[in-house]
Parts: structure tokens; C-alpha cells; sequence
């Protein structure tokens, strides 16, 4: 499976975080992380919680702009190169090309197709024709038109949970981005709905740049082909998944597969 | 003696006075909230018992039509010698007096408490749509720029805190802050200004004069707005903050705007509330006498506000002067003064001398004016189940 194929680690990569300091006002959450993520690799962030995953997945599409005290403490987070803090980068471009999914399935109290084409809709895109197509397209692609092609104009907030995160993977694939960040995807579901969820990703892998942050070990290991372990705002090491569960280099990264980590 | 644990009851002991003081705060809190219903129940039943035969009648339609259709007048009570009583507005009078000839004994006139109180609804009808509007629309800006826009710190504190404070003005300050603001100095566009003007910029083909609205709806609309801003203010802000942060975190990172995510993701959901919140505002509006005073109404107006005698078109008139002529007759209903329900059950209470003539035409207005509150409040309720049930989260 995901450690079968190694990623290509020779090619410049897509993602590139390098030195990088973050903080709420004076607390400061990451330190000096440095991170290559490579394109079409799917990439999870593990880690204790408060350790930063979520802010630094986050910071990847700037959301945490919202934040009113967050700050970029030094360094820099880069996509193909650019520096995604530097002040003539387009946050609302920025934002279309890099996807991101919640850890609470949250769709708009809509219908299910204004939900599937909202991206669309607030970039300007008014043909009635083009949005219907684009809805079936990404509602196709998260594996959720078969269940939901008669109802597209019912309400989301009717659907099970599972399909609820799936018509939100949808919603963020409209845009067609490269990449795709999810903060625990799968914590706010049920077994089989996280399966679908697992399933989906593995395939649409190799089309999107997934960057996942989850608290299953086991999830890491079947999705992700590298898996990063952070413990205290410090990214500790990052490898082959296989090589993290297997044979991990810190004794810190052990004790945390483990359950040992206190 | 005092029960003491054992081995078979490990649980003895007296608590009879713990229990003497849950049963005394229990009936305390009791008689309290007994009291507060014994007492509203006693007005509405009051002012129910009294009002209800001004307002409603045994015979079809059941409503008192001339009670709800006339403007107030002068009512006439004609009394004969065999001590029957005759009522009447001014036009029947002396036809009653012809009619009696030496059989008539004597004759009352009891101010404003003839016909009905057409004109004092519509004028609290015209003053509430325009404190409405005007509320709703700056205290929904305000609210979206405080809880969407603004930063936490010092200045938002400060910002509250003065509409909290806002709150607590008595009515009669914002009645002379209309009267100042809007009477006196508010700017129109007029072709010659007034000598009372403040100051007149001259604008080439008319002249911005702050010379002030006079007393009419608008200032009076104006006041009210400002009475009921806080209100609609904070509430709007609670409906705002309920909003999940998810829905526009989710909003932006599909690639909208701030006002875009605050357009499609915040408003919508926030709607229901505020305009619940607004319809209570309509109320408060409604019953507020002060801030109308000095600002919009008159204790009496033989007039509806568009019934004004504008000089009749020539028979070959445009259709675009007829058009001006509707427009200017329409907006001119909001530069007219009025007469307003709590203003006028205010004169007659406290104006006119009181009998039982005085006293039935209070208690009608008082009862209209409890129906038209319930009704919005009822309202408000129906409105905010539908929304509610359309958008939920
Ligand atoms: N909005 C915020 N304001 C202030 N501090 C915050 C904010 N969000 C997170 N933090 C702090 O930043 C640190 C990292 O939080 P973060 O949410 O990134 O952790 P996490 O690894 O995602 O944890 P979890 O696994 O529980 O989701 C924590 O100490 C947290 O208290
Ligand atoms: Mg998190």
C-alpha cells in the first residue's frame, strides 16, 4: 500500500516550511519547524494534542489570518517556491489552491448542490451550466453523487455525517486545487464513515497533495506515504510512514506510536 | 435528643431545620412570583374589562368600526330633562337640540374623546416604520462592524460600553436630543435657506441648509431610532456571535471575501434573530412617549398625513406630473406632524378633564394599543420558528 511506493524524493518539493516560528500573541506554538512535502504525496501530521498540528496545517492556507493575535513569529512557509506571508501573495488566490476540510463536518445550512459549488459561486462563476457540471464533477470525485444526484437541491444539513465530510471534500475539490489540508477529517465520525473517508483519499491520491493531521495511528498508516511527528510545537522527525511506525529514530517518536508518551 | 448514626441507620441525623429553610426560600421565591403574575394579570384584565366594549360590540361586525376608522373629535353629550343621554359628535349636535326643543337640559363637550383614533394609529404606524428602518439599518451596520470587523482592545470595550450606556438615557434626553438634532438643525436641500438655518452650504443649483425637519415623522423616526438602537445593537451582535466561527472559517478558505463569507454564511443565519430582536424593538418604539413630544407628534390633528391640498393638476398634465405629484404626496406624508397612540392615551388621561366619556376612549386606545404589542410580539415568535426551522445548523 501507501509505503509500497516510495515517494520520489528527488524533485524539488511543493511545500516547503523552513524555520518556521509561530504564535497566539506572546505564546508561541512552533518552533523552528522545518518540512518538505513533496506533490501528490500524502502527508500526515501526527502528534499529542496542543502540539501544533492544526496550526501549522492552518497556517499552510493562512485561515488562521482569522486569528486575531496569531503571528508568524520568523521563517517562512513556501509553495513552489513563493513565500506564502509576503505581502503581494493574494490570500483569496492563495486559499483556491490550497484546499482545506475540518475536523467538524460543517456544511452550509443550504442545499446540497449551493454547497457543492459555493467556491464557485464567490469566484464569480454564474452560468447555471457550468456550476451544474462542476457539482456533479466534484460530488463524483468525493463519491457522494450516487447517493445524493436525486436530492441536490434537499438540504445538506439532512445528510448522515459521513456524507456531510464528504460533500465538504467535494465542496473544497470544486476549486480543483493542488492541495489539500485536513485537520482530523475522520475524528467526528463513525468506523464505516471513516473507512469511505480512508477510501476516498486513496483515490484521489495522486491527484491532490493531501496534508493530514490525525490522531490514528492506524489511519496514518494506511493513507499517508510520510508522517511527520510533532511534540511541543517541534516537529521531532519526519519519514517514510513505514520507517515512523517501524523503525522511528527518537525514542520521543516510539514512545508516542506506542502509547507510551505521557 | 437528637437521632445519632447507628449501625442499622448509618444515615441518622436531624435535619428538620435545614428542611424548616428549603421550605421557607421555596415559599418566599413562591409568593414573589405569584405576586408578579397576580399583578400583570390584574392590569391586562383591567384594561381588558375596560377596553374590550369600547373596541369590540354584540352587534355584526363585531368590531366598532368608528372607533378604529375616525379621527378623534370633540364628543357632544346632550342630556334631556327625563335625565336620558344623548351622544354625539359636533354635526349632530344641534339636530339632537331641534329635535328635543324644550325637552333638552343641558349639553357637555368632552375634548378628543369623540369618533375614533385613526389618526393615533397611523401616525404610531409611520413612526415606527421609520425608527425601524432607520434602526435596523444602522444598528445591523454597527453590529456587523463590531462583532465582524473590529478588534478586540480598548476601543471596541469603549465602544460597547457607550452603547450600553445609550440604553440607560431616559427617554425625555432623547427627546430633546431629537429636538435639537433633528427639529432644529438636521440638513435639507432648499432653494432659499431660512433665517433659523445653522449654516447653509450653497451647492450651485440648491443649497444643503441645516435649518432642521421640523416636528414630523421623520425627526420623530429619527429620535425613536436612536432610542431603540441599543437594543437592536446588542441583540444583533448576539445573533452574529452565534453564528459558528466554522461557517466563515469554512467560507474563507473556499476562497470568499470577508464580506462575502459575512453576505452568504453569517447574515442568512443571523437574520432570524435579528429580526425577532427588531420586532421587539417595534414595540418599545411604539410605546415610547417622550422622545415623540418635542419631535413628531401633536396632541391633536384633524388631518391624516397625506390629506393635504396640493393645488390640483391642469387637465392636460403629463404623466410625469402626475407621477411628481404622487411621489411628492407620498414622501410628504413623512414631513407631516401626527398624532400617536401613547401620546394621545397620555392627553387624555392627563390633559382633559376626566368622566366616564374621557375614561372610555383611554381605556379603547389602551386596549388597541396592548393588541397591537401582543401582536407583534406574536408575530415575532411565529417568524423566528420559520426561519429557524429553514436555517439550521
Ligand atoms: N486561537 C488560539 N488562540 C490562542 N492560542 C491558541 C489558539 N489555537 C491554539 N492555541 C494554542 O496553540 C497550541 C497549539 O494548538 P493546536 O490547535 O495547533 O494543537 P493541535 O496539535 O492541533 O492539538 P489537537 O490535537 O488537540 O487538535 C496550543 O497550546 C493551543 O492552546
Ligand atoms: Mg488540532
Amino acid at each position: 500500500m501507501a509505503a509500497e511506493t516510495p515517494a520520489p524524493v528527488s524533485e524539488e518539493p511543493l511545500i516547503q516550511v523552513e524555520k518556521f516560528n509561530y504564535a497566539y500573541g506572546d505564546h508561541q506554538v512552533l518552533f523552528d519547524v522545518d518540512l518538505n512535502m513533496h506533490s501528490k504525496d500524502v502527508m500526515a501530521l501526527i502528534g499529542p494534542s496542543g502540539c501544533g498540528k492544526s496550526t501549522l496545517i492552518r497556517s499552510i492556507n493562512r485561515i488562521n489570518d482569522l486569528v486575531e493575535s496569531a503571528r508568524v513569529v520568523s521563517g517562512s512557509i513556501k509553495i513552489d517556491g513563493v513565500d506564502l506571508y509576503a505581502p503581494n501573495v493574494d490570500v483569496i488566490n492563495l486559499r483556491r489552491n490550497v484546499g482545506m476540510v475540518f475536523q467538524k463536518y460543517n456544511p452550509f445550512p443550504r442545499s446540497i448542490f449551493e454547497n457543492a459549488v459555493y467556491g464557485l459561486r464567490v469566484a464569480g462563476i454564474k452560468d447555471r451550466h457550468d456550476l451544474e457540471e462542476a457539482a456533479e464533477r466534484s460530488l463524483k470525485s468525493a463519491a457522494l453523487w450516487d447517493e445524493v444526484k436525486d436530492r441536490l437541491h434537499e438540504m445538506a444539513t439532512g445528510l448522515s455525517g459521513g456524507q456531510q465530510q464528504r460533500l465538504c471534500i467535494a465542496r473544497a475539490i470544486a476549486l480543483q486545487p493542488r492541495i489539500l489540508l485536513m485537520d482530523e477529517p475522520c475524528a467526528a465520525l463513525d468506523p464505516i464513515a471513516t473507512a469511505r473517508i480512508e477510501e476516498l483519499i486513496l483515490q484521489l491520491r495522486g491527484q491532490y497533495t493531501f496534508v493530514i493531521v490525525t490522531h490514528n495511528m492506524e489511519q496514518a498508516k494506511r493513507i499517508a506515504d510520510r508522517t511527520a511527528f510533532f511534540y511541543k510545537g517541534k516537529l521531532i522527525e519526519e519519514d517514510d510512514t513505514m520507517t515512523i511506525f517501524n523503525r522511528p529514530n527518537d525514542p520521543l517518536t516510539e514512545s508516542y506510536i506506542t502509547g507510551r508518551l505521557a | 435528643m437528637n437521632p445519632v448514626p447507628t449501625a442499622e441507620n448509618p444515615f441518622a441525623g436531624d435535619n428538620s431545620g435545614i428542611q424548616k429553610r428549603e421550605t421557607a426560600a421555596r415559599w418566599a421565591l413562591r409568593v414573589g412570583s405569584y405576586i408578579v403574575v397576580i399583578i400583570t394579570l390584574a392590569i391586562m384584565l383591567h384594561i381588558f374589562i375596560k377596553g374590550a366594549p369600547v373596541t369590540f360590540q354584540s352587534k355584526w361586525p363585531f368590531v366598532n368600526t368608528q372607533f378604529l376608522t375616525e379621527l378623534p373629535s370633540q364628543l357632544h353629550v346632550i342630556e334631556d330633562k327625563q335625565g336620558n343621554h344623548y351622544e354625539t359628535g359636533v354635526n349632530g349636535a344641534d339636530a339632537i337640540k331641534k329635535q328635543l326643543g324644550d325637552n333638552f337640559r343641558s349639553e357637555k363637550t368632552i375634548a378628543y374623546s369623540g369618533g375614533g383614533i385613526l389618526g393615533p394609529i397611523v401616525g404610531t404606524a409611520l413612526l415606527v416604520i421609520v425608527s425601524v428602518g432607520v434602526a435596523l439599518f444602522l444598528g445591523v451596520a454597527c453590529a456587523i462592524y463590531l462583532s465582524e470587523y473590529a478588534k478586540h482592545g480598548k476601543f471596541l470595550e469603549m465602544v460597547r460600553l457607550a452603547i450600553l450606556n445609550l440604553a440607560g438615557v431616559p427617554s425625555v434626553v432623547f427627546g430633546l436630543f431629537g429636538l435639537g438634532a433633528f427639529v432644529l438643525t438636521a440638513p435639507v436641500f432648499v432653494d432659499v435657506p431660512a433665517d433659523r438655518s445653522v449654516f447653509a452650504i450653497p451647492l450651485g443649483f440648491t443649497t444643503l441648509s441645516f435649518e432642521g425637519w421640523d416636528t414630523c415623522v421623520l425627526s420623530g423616526g429619527f429620535t425613536l431610532a436612536f432610542v431603540i438602537l441599543p437594543v437592536i445593537i446588542t441583540a444583533s451582535e448576539q445573533c452574529l456571535q452565534a453564528v459558528p466561527q466554522g461557517f466563515r472559517e469554512t467560507s474563507m478558505a473556499l476562497g470568499a471575501t470577508r464580506w462575502q463569507t459575512i453576505r452568504y454564511s453569517v447574515l442568512p443565519f443571523a437574520t432570524p434573530g435579528i429580526l425577532t430582536s427588531s420586532i421587539l424593538g417595534i414595540a418599545r418604539a411604539a410605546g415610547e412617549t417622550a422622545p415623540i413630544m418635542f419631535t413628531a407628534a401633536l396632541a391633536f390633528k384633524d388631518k391624516l398625513p397625506w390629506q393635504k391640498d396640493l393645488p390640483p393638476l391642469p387637465a392636460d398634465a403629463s404623466i410625469f406630473a402626475h407621477w411628481e405629484q404622487s411621489v411628492s404626496r407620498f414622501l410628504g406624508i413623512f414631513t407631516e406632524s401626527v398624532q400617536a397612540l401613547p401620546y394621545h392615551i397620555y392627553t387624555l388621561a392627563a390633559k382633559i378633564p376626566q368622566n366616564e366619556y374621557s375614561e372610555r376612549a383611554q381605556y379603547g386606545s389602551v386596549f388597541v394599543f396592548l393588541v397591537l404589542v401582543a401582536s407583534l410580539a406574536a408575530s415575532s415568535v411565529l417568524l423566528r420558528k420559520r426561519l429557524r426551522a429553514k436555517y439550521r445548523w
